[in-house]
């Protein structure tokens, strides 16, 4: 079954703080649509050394997501795209897409 | 404690100034997305604890904490679930946090911060002292594709420049890494090692033989200039 993301964790580091858990949404949205694009840019342009730090800083707002086996993805591409294997990329821009079709309903 | 963050993450950033906001003990004095602008803060001003990102671009976590001089406590933050536990050679890593980080496991790692501030400072491994005699000090760290990689130093056959990276050759493997034939010279004990060329240094005690201009590394013929010869000549036992 596919993993759908969740706001688990950030009520979790949010605790009872609504304005914070508001502000961490709202960074979340920015920063996660600012990412994806760099992301695809590099990967457009066959930038994969790049590309790779892009998922790897990606992998912290999967993880905030609660996507604990699109992380085991993220972690696999990240090192495919060092060696300039896009094997996972169907894998892993499916993960995104689920990413920002959830953070744009926040 | 008066602290600091670095990450280039904003999202990391808000996340460890909440939990910070959070302890009692803790007090934030700037938070930084690169680290280059936290070396300049630190050039004026001292803090107790640095939440550091370890991977980010340009410059690396590892590579900050080599440039400063006398680094406070410093807990690591990663998006690594696989985090080389070898970053702990350095004595100013008190823990490493992995993100997203738990509000509790953070009190913990504070908990590590405060227990170890109690106990005596070592020397850290990254000052210029070069205690030859030091059993610890046998062993340097690389940096290596974000991983601390041990070479025991007595195995290390010669190191040389390679524009922004040196080549460490030892008795198993080679290794590039980003530095400077200058920096890992400081690290180097003076009675093994000498550098005879400006894109080499030798470990003397592997010498096979020494011609006018050059010397016998084993299978590797490495130059030497006229102004380094003299001082390998004295160090050499001639007949």
């Amino acid at each position: 079954m596919e993993e759908r993301p969740t706001l688990t964790q950030i009520n979790k580091i949010s605790g009872k703080n609504d304005d914070f858990r508001e502000r961490l949404i709202n960074i979340l949205k920015t920063e996660l649509v600012s990412e994806v694009s760099t992301y695809q840019k590099n990967l457009s342009l066959g930038k994969y050394i790049e590309c790779a730090e892009n998922v790897h800083k990606l992998k912290h707002k999967i993880g905030i997501l609660g996507l604990e086996k699109s992380y085991e993805v993220a972690v696999l591409f990240e090192e495919d795209l060092k060696k300039s294997n896009l094997k996972n990329k169907k894998a892993f821009d499916d993960i995104l897409k689920s990413m920002l079709e959830f953070t744009a309903q926040l | 404690m008066n602290c600091i963050i670095i990450d280039d993450e904003q999202m990391a950033r808000i996340i460890i100034e909440e939990m910070i906001a959070n302890t009692r003990q803790l007090n934030l004095k700037a938070s930084f997305n690169s680290a280059i602008e936290a070396i300049k803060f630190l050039n004026i001003n001292e803090v107790d604890l640095i939440f550091l990102d370890i991977h980010m671009p340009a410059f690396t976590g590892f590579d900050f904490i080599q440039t400063i001089k006398n680094p406070p406590k410093i807990v690591l933050t990663t998006s690594d679930k696989n985090f080389a536990i070898t970053a702990f050679e350095y004595d100013c890593i008190v823990d490493y946090l992995v993100k997203p980080i738990a509000p509790e496991r953070f009190e913990k790692a504070i908990d590590k911060v405060k227990s170890s501030t109690s106990l005596p400072i070592k020397d850290s491994a990254l000052d210029n002292h070069k205690p030859e005699n030091d059993e610890n000090y046998k062993v340097l760290y690389v940096n290596i594709d974000r991983r601390l990689v041990k070479i025991e130093i007595p195995s290390i056959k010669l190191i040389e420049a390679k524009g922004d990276y040196i080549l460490i050759k030892t008795e198993t493997k080679n290794y590039t890494v980003h530095s400077t034939l200058k920096k890992i010279e400081d690290k180097l004990p003076d009675d093994q090692f000498l550098k005879v060329h400006r894109s080499y240094i030798i470990n003397f005690h592997r010498i096979i033989d020494i011609e006018d201009n050059s010397v016998l590394i084993e299978k590797d013929v490495v130059p030497v200039s006229r102004s380094n010869r003299s001082e390998l000549m004295r160090r050499v036992n001639l007949l």
